[in-house]
C-alpha cells in the first residue's frame, strides 16, 4: 500500500490488488488489459488536449486529469452501459471512457461544429447522453444532488441503473456535497460518490482547509456510510471498489462514498504550472504513475509485452485519427446560436 | 358547471389531475407530504398517490432542486416545491446555472421537464425574507419559463401546462392569493403557457398586472370607471414566454399603459415591457408608460408599512387619475 501525500496509510474498505478474492483467469486478464487500454487512451487524450492548447487549437481552458486515469478507467469497466456518469470540469476522460467518440470530444474542445455539444459546451461541459455520460459540471459540487436525482428516478422506475458521481476533494467542503450525501442515504439511492482526492483544491492543499484528515472518507460516518479509502492510482483496487459499490447500489442497498487518493501531474488548469507543490511530493507521486505501474503488474501477471504494445499503438492511432477528424471540422455556423434552448429547438421568449 | 374553489385548493387539484394522468409526475419538498404543505396546498396527495410519489425532503434546497433536475434527466417529471420563493436564493446555482443552461450547453441532448413551485409575494406580514416578489430573478435567466397565475382556474390550467411542458418552469404561486376563491370549470383543465388574459376591457387606459396585482388592478379599474375612465386590464400570467401580441394590441387600443408590479422597482418585469412598447409601439402612445411598483427597498413587516409599500388599488387610481389630468 503506498502512503498518501500526507503520509497516512490507506486502509481501503475494498479488496486490495492481489488479494485472495481476485480471480486471475483469462477473462480477468482481458478485463485488466481493457482497463489498461482505457488508461492509455485517456492519457493520450489529455496529452493531446494539452498539446493542442499550446498550439492554440483548444480555446478557453482545459482541466487535465493526467495522473488520475485509474479511477475513471476502473469505473468505466465496472459500469453497465445504461449506468450514468456525472463528473466535473476535469471530465474529459470520464466522458471519453464511457464511450463518447474522441473526435467529437476534441472537436468540442476546438470549438467545432461536430463537437459533442455543437460548440455550446466546451471543455467544462462535455456530455454524451447516448453513452450515459450525463455531463461535466463546472460549478463545484453541483452535480452531486443531480446524480442523486438520477438515482432517485432509477430507483422509482426500477431501471437497475447506478449513478456514479465523480468529484474532487474541494467539493467536500461545499454545502451541496452534504445535502446530496444526506438525501441519498435517507432515500437509500443507487448512487456511488467518488471523491478523486488529488490533494489540492485548485491551488490550495486540501489538508490546509479541511477539518478532517480525509476529506470525504472522514465525513462518511455522518451519513451512516462506511469510510472507504482506496489507492486511486491502483486500477485493480479501484475496479474492485467500484464493482462492489455498484453492486451494492444495484441490490438496493443504498449509496457509497469512496475516497480515492490520487494526484494530478499538472496544475489545476492550463493557466497553472502547479509550482506551489513541493518538488519531492510531485516526484513521489509521479513514481506511482498509475499507467506504467499497471503495465508492470500486468506483465508480471500474464500479459505479454506484445499485447500491451499493441494496446498502446492502437490507442495512439485512435487519438491521432480523432485529432485529424476534429481539425478538419468547420466552425459552427452562427445560425445555431439561437437553437436548442427550448425543447422546440429554438430560443424564443415571446410571441 | 363551475364551482367556487380557493387558489390554495387549486394547487392540489392541479397536482392530483396530473399525477393521476401520468405516473412519472412526482412531488417533493419540505413538509409537502405528511403535513400537506406549510400553506396546506398539498393535503391528501400523499394518501392518494403514496409516500413515494409525494415525498418529504430534508431542508436542503440544493438537493431538492438538484434531485428534481437529475430525475428529469432520467425519466421522471418532478414537481419540486420551494416553500418560500425567497429560498430560491439558496439553490439559485441549481436553477440558474444548471437547470436553465443544460439543454443549451448540451445542444439539446438533455431535456428537463420539471416544475419548481414556490410561494411568492407579500401581504402576509412575513418580513423581508419571506415576502419577496421574485419573478424577475427567474425572468432574467435564459432557459427558464416563468408562470404566475392570479386565479384558481388559471392556476390549475397553467400548473397542468407547466407539468406537461418539456422545459423547466418556475411556477410562482402568490401566497396572499391562497385564501381567495374563484370559479373553476369541471373536468380536466389544461391551459397554454405564454398567453396573457384580458380580464377587463376599456378604451382609455391599459393596466398590465401579474398575480396578486391583478385583483388590485381590477379593483382600481372599477373605481376609475366610476370616475369615467375605462381601463383594460391585462393579466400577463406568464413572463416567459411573454405574450407581447396581447400587450401591444392593448397598448395600441388605449395609448396609455400602466404596469402594476409587486417587485421592487429596479429591473422589474415592467421595465422590460416598457422597453418593448417603446421600441415597437412608440407611435401608438399618448403618454409615457408609467410603472407602479413597490419601492426599491427590502419589505418591512409591520402591516401598516407593508400596505403602504406594495401597490394598492388606491395608489393605482391615484397615479392613473393624476396622469390623465
Amino acid at each position: 500500500m503506498p502512503a498518501s501525500a500526507n503520509g497516512h496509510p490507506r486502509n481501503g474498505g475494498a479488496a486490495e490488488a492481489g488479494s485472495p478474492d481476485r480471480q486471475h483467469g483469462a477473462a480477468d486478464l482481458a478485463r485488466r488489459i481493457h482497463i489498461y487500454r482505457m488508461m492509455v487512451e485517456a492519457r493520450l487524450f489529455e496529452e493531446t488536449a494539452y498539446r493542442m492548447f499550446l498550439g492554440g487549437l483548444v480555446k478557453g481552458t482545459a482541466h487535465l486529469a493526467i495522473g488520475q486515469e485509474a479511477i475513471a478507467s476502473a469505473f468505466a469497466a465496472a459500469m453497465k452501459p445504461d449506468d450514468l456518469t456525472f463528473c466535473t470540469y476535469r471530465g474529459h476522460i470520464h466522458t471519453l471512457l464511457r464511450g463518447a467518440p474522441p473526435s467529437r470530444l476534441l472537436a468540442e474542445l476546438f470549438g467545432r461544429d461536430s463537437g459533442i455539444c455543437g460548440g455550446k459546451g466546451g471543455s467544462m461541459h462535455l456530455t454524451d447522453t447516448s453513452a450515459g455520460a450525463m455531463g461535466c459540471y463546472a460549478i463545484v459540487g453541483a452535480h452531486l444532488p443531480i446524480a442523486v436525482g438520477a438515482a432517485w428516478a432509477a430507483a422509482e422506475r426500477g431501471t437497475g441503473q447506478t449513478a456514479v458521481c465523480f468529484f474532487g476533494d474541494g467539493a467536500t467542503n461545499i454545502g451541496a456535497f452534504h445535502e446530496a450525501l444526506n438525501m441519498a442515504a435517507v432515500w437509500s439511492l443507487p448512487v456511488v460518490f467518488v471523491c478523486e482526492n488529488n490533494q489540492y483544491m485548485e491551488y490550495t492543499p486540501i489538508r490546509s482547509v479541511t477539518a478532517v484528515e480525509n476529506p470525504a472518507a472522514d465525513r462518511a460516518g455522518a451519513y451512516g456510510l462506511d469510510a472507504i479509502l482506496v489507492d486511486g492510482n491502483d486500477a485493480d483496487q479501484m475496479f474492485d471498489t467500484a464493482r462492489s459499490a455498484i453492486e451494492k447500489a444495484r441490490q438496493g442497498e443504498g449509496p457509497s462514498l469512496i475516497e480515492a487518493a490520487t494526484y494530478r501531474h499538472g496544475g489545476h488548469s492550463r493557466a497553472d504550472p502547479g509550482d506551489y507543490r513541493p518538488v519531492d511530493e510531485v516526484a513521489s507521486w509521479k513514481a506511482r504513475d498509475p499507467i506504467p505501474t499497471y503495465r508492470e503488474r500486468l506483465l508480471s501477471e500474464g500479459a505479454s509485452a506484445e499485447q500491451l504494445d499493441d494496446v498502446e499503438a492502437t490507442a495512439e492511432e485512435v487519438i491521432n485519427a480523432a485529432v485529424e477528424e476534429a481539425r478538419a471540422a468547420p466552425a459552427p455556423p452562427a445560425s445555431v446560436i439561437g437553437t436548442n434552448l427550448w425543447a422546440d429547438g429554438g430560443s424564443a421568449w415571446r410571441n | 358547471m363551475a364551482e367556487l374553489i380557493t387558489y390554495r385548493d387549486a394547487v392540489g387539484r392541479a397536482l392530483a389531475q396530473e399525477m393521476e394522468r401520468d405516473e412519472t409526475v412526482y412531488l417533493i419538498g419540505e413538509d409537502v407530504a405528511a403535513a400537506g404543505g406549510v400553506f396546506k396546498t398539498t393535503p391528501g396527495l400523499r394518501e392518494r398517490f403514496g409516500p413515494r410519489r409525494v415525498r418529504d425532503t430534508p431542508i436542503s434546497e440544493e438537493a431538492i432542486i438538484g434531485a428534481a433536475m437529475g430525475a428529469a434527466m432520467n425519466g421522471l417529471r418532478p414537481v419540486a416545491e420551494i416553500m418560500f420563493s425567497d429560498f430560491l436564493a439558496t439553490c439559485w446555482d441549481m436553477i440558474a446555472n444548471q437547470i436553465a443552461k443544460t439543454r443549451y450547453m448540451t445542444d439539446g441532448q438533455v431535456e428537463l421537464p420539471l416544475v419548481i413551485r414556490t410561494a411568492n409575494g407579500a401581504g402576509v406580514r412575513f418580513g423581508a425574507q419571506h415576502s419577496q416578489s421574485l419573478e424577475n430573478w427567474a425572468m432574467a435567466v435564459p432557459g427558464l419559463k416563468v408562470v404566475a397565475p392570479s386565479t384558481p382556474q388559471d392556476l390549475i390550467e397553467l400548473l397542468a401546462a407547466s407539468i406537461r411542458d418539456p422545459d423547466p418552469v418556475v411556477f410562482f404561486e402568490h401566497k396572499a392569493l391562497y385564501p381567495t376563491s374563484g370559479p373553476v370549470d369541471d373536468g380536466e383543465l389544461v391551459g397554454e403557457l405564454g398567453k396573457a388574459a384580458v380580464v377587463r376591457t376599456g378604451g382609455d387606459v391599459t393596466i398590465v398586472a401579474l398575480a396578486a396585482m391583478v385583483p388590485k388592478a381590477v379593483a382600481a379599474a372599477e373605481i376609475l370607471a366610476l370616475q369615467g375612465v375605462e381601463a383594460t386590464v391585462v393579466d400577463l400570467r406568464c413572463l416567459v414566454p411573454l405574450d407581447t401580441q396581447t400587450l401591444l394590441k392593448a397598448c395600441s387600443q388605449t395609448g396609455r399603459v400602466f404596469t402594476v408590479e409587486e417587485n421592487p422597482r429596479l429591473c422589474g418585469w415592467g421595465a422590460e415591457i416598457s422597453s418593448i412598447i417603446m421600441e415597437e409601439a412608440f407611435f401608438d402612445l399618448d403618454q409615457p408608460v408609467v410603472r407602479i411598483t413597490t419601492d426599491h427597498i427590502p419589505l418591512p413587516s409591520a402591516d401598516a408599512l407593508e400596505d403602504a409599500t406594495i401597490p394598492s388599488a388606491e395608489r393605482i387610481v391615484d397615479i392613473v387619475s393624476r396622469t390623465l389630468d
